[in-house]
């Protein structure tokens, strides 16, 4: 009798964040890795530098998606209580993490120009 | 191979609900879950479908029946302008919420098709198969839903008033989004200079059984927080001879009000309160006992509304007969003398929940009978009791309690979510996923 529609999980989305948000954050999401693509073909491959100093800025990326988690659901550290809760703080970094990388990455190549040829000599 | 086949969808299943509590942290319990919409074609029907009440399994029922019937004349009756939110309220009186966050209008959940009268439901008659509402009209139908919800009785303690919440020490979170900003202001004084505080539920069937036990333990957070926990005393009161009606639950919290100094009484009811003097009565196996306090907050006792507790339609005999209940048939919601006339939401005579989740569970049932007795058809729809409790012990932590009938618990995310764990998940949960969750619900999507 159970059963999980996905699209719930949508619906509630939107309603949790309104209509415009959520389809904001969604043509973000769209366009942020379909440009990340565009840049690794663009280059034809991954400017290494330049994607490790994107990590670094994903670190403060991910720390932010959980200080403002805890922000809106007015709790914090102390209120860990299981396994489940770390598995959902490291859940909510990463995707914080991943995301602020993939996104310094893409701005950064986009407006900071293609990856520098190797020399020739 | 299609055993291998099987197992995959049940893996992919499975993966879905890891997905549901890890990967979204948010949850929502059963309440994600639904008993699956329907995607057969719509019933054609002129049948005449009334819907007495239009809070939350009014407006549910509303939404699901114009989904599922075409042509049906569904019309909805119920005076309020306003849509409260109640699981909110307790929110709002831990003060992190303000009043407004439980407010919305009942129009923007009300379907186009679905006919909306304003009015009070004066008088259910079932032998005639009509409603009269507050001006007189009488409205005939072929189906009655009735969703009038539970009544507040305050004047059922003596001495009690809703104009006295806010003063006198006195809090009462159930009477509405701005009586529950007021407790809070109430309990906040309190939880500053200490004193004793008391707490408790009454005799009657109640909306939301752990709501009490939650403002408790909220309590006792705010004063710890404020590093005033030594200067209050907290005592739970309760007419029962436990804490929660399901037994293993009730064990729990036993041990956490042991843990956190509150001290619990069983049998105590609270019959009368003397603002002036800052006492309560309550009648006990051995007489009256009377306690005086700096804080209360009281959950007043509850009952259905007098359009039905004065219908045929509440339990001939006992306490629920007594608070007028309707006697509906605990699987189906189908009244059990009326078979067109359902009972859904907190009216309903069955033994658990009077909950926004059980309302979630009740209402597809009633509308697929519904559905199935207009199509000529037989629906094996069932309602195994469910209900679901977030269950606040401080703020920033809550077990997710789920039970059915027969107190089991029942796990939306087994081995994942623990139920009788105190976690930060299942206070993300209430906190940003349940109003949402519920809102769909109204709108029929969820």
């Amino acid at each position: 009798m159970q059963e999980l529609d996905p699209t719930v999980f949508v619906i509630v989305f939107i309603e949790m964040l309104g209509p415009a948000l959520f389809w904001l954050l969604v043509a973000g999401i769209i366009v942020t890795t379909l440009a990340f693509f565009w840049v690794l073909i663009r280059d034809r491959g991954l400017y290494s530098k330049r994607f490790v100093r994107s990590e670094i800025i994903g670190l403060f990326g991910g720390a932010f998606a959980i200080g403002f988690m805890q922000y809106i659901t007015n709790s914090g550290f102390r209120d860990i209580g299981g396994p489940i809760d770390w598995v959902l703080v490291i859940a909510i970094f990463a995707a914080g993490a991943i995301g602020t990388t993939l996104l310094a990455y893409t701005v950064w190549s986009v407006v900071g120009g293609r990856k520098p040829e190797p020399d020739a000599a | 191979m299609g055993e291998h086949a099987a197992r995959s969808a049940a893996d992919r299943r499975r993966f879905m609900k890891l997905m549901a509590a890890a990967v979204a942290g948010l949850g929502g319990g059963a309440f994600f879950y639904g008993p699956g919409r329907s995607s057969v074609a719509a019933v054609r029907t002129s049948a005449r479908i009334v819907i007495a009440g239009a809070g939350a399994a009014g407006l549910t029922a509303a939404s699901q029946l114009a989904d599922r019937l075409e042509g049906a004349s569904i019309t909805l009756i119920d005076p309020r302008e306003a849509h409260l939110y109640q699981p909110g309220f307790t929110l709002i009186a831990a003060g992190l919420k303000s009043p407004g966050y439980a407010v919305s209008t009942t129009a923007e959940y009300v379907r186009r098709g679905v006919d909306w009268v304003q009015e009070g439901v004066a008088e259910i008659d079932p032998d005639g198969n009509r409603v009269v509402t507050s001006s007189g009209r009488s409205i005939a139908y072929d189906y009655l839903i009735v969703a009038t919800g539970a009544e507040l009785n305050y004047q059922g303690i003596e001495g009690m008033d809703v104009s006295l919440i806010g003063q006198h020490g006195i809090g009462s979170v159930y009477a509405s989004p701005q009586a529950a900003r007021t407790t809070f202001e109430t309990m906040s004084a309190f939880a500053e200079r200490g004193g004793v505080g008391l707490f408790g539920r009454p005799a009657t069937e109640m909306k939301c059984a752990g709501a009490p036990l939650k403002y408790t333990f909220i309590t006792d957070d705010i004063l710890r927080r404020r590093g005033n926990r030594d200067k209050a005393e907290l005592h739970y009161l309760a007419p029962q001879g436990s804490l929660f009606s399901v037994p293993i639950v009730a064990e729990k919290v036993r041990m956490l009000y042991a843990d956190r100094g509150v001290e619990t009484h069983f049998q105590h009811n609270l019959t009368a309160i003397d603002p002036g003097r800052q006492r309560a009565t309550y009648a006990t196996p051995t007489g009256t006992v009377e306690m005086d306090y700096d804080y209360i907050t009281i959950v007043p006792p509850m009952r259905a509304i007098a359009a039905v507790r004065n219908s045929p339609l509440p339990w001939p005999t006992g306490p629920w007969g007594e608070q007028g209940w309707m006697e509906v048939d605990r699987d189906c919601m189908r009244h059990l003398r009326y078979p067109n006339v359902f009972g859904v939401g907190d009216v309903a005579g069955v033994p658990k929940g009077k909950t926004a989740a059980s309302v979630k569970w009740h209402v597809p049932v009633a509308v697929d009978h519904i559905v199935a007795d207009i199509g000529g058809t037989t629906s094996d729809a069932v309602f195994n009791g469910y209900t679901s409790c977030p269950l606040i012990t401080r703020i920033g932590r809550a077990m997710l309690i789920e039970f059915d009938y027969d107190d089991n618990l029942v796990q939306s995310f087994p081995g994942i979510v623990a139920p009788l764990e105190e976690l930060w998940v299942s206070w993300v949960m209430k906190e940003t996923a349940l109003k949402p969750t519920y809102l769909a619900m109204l709108r029929g999507q969820a």
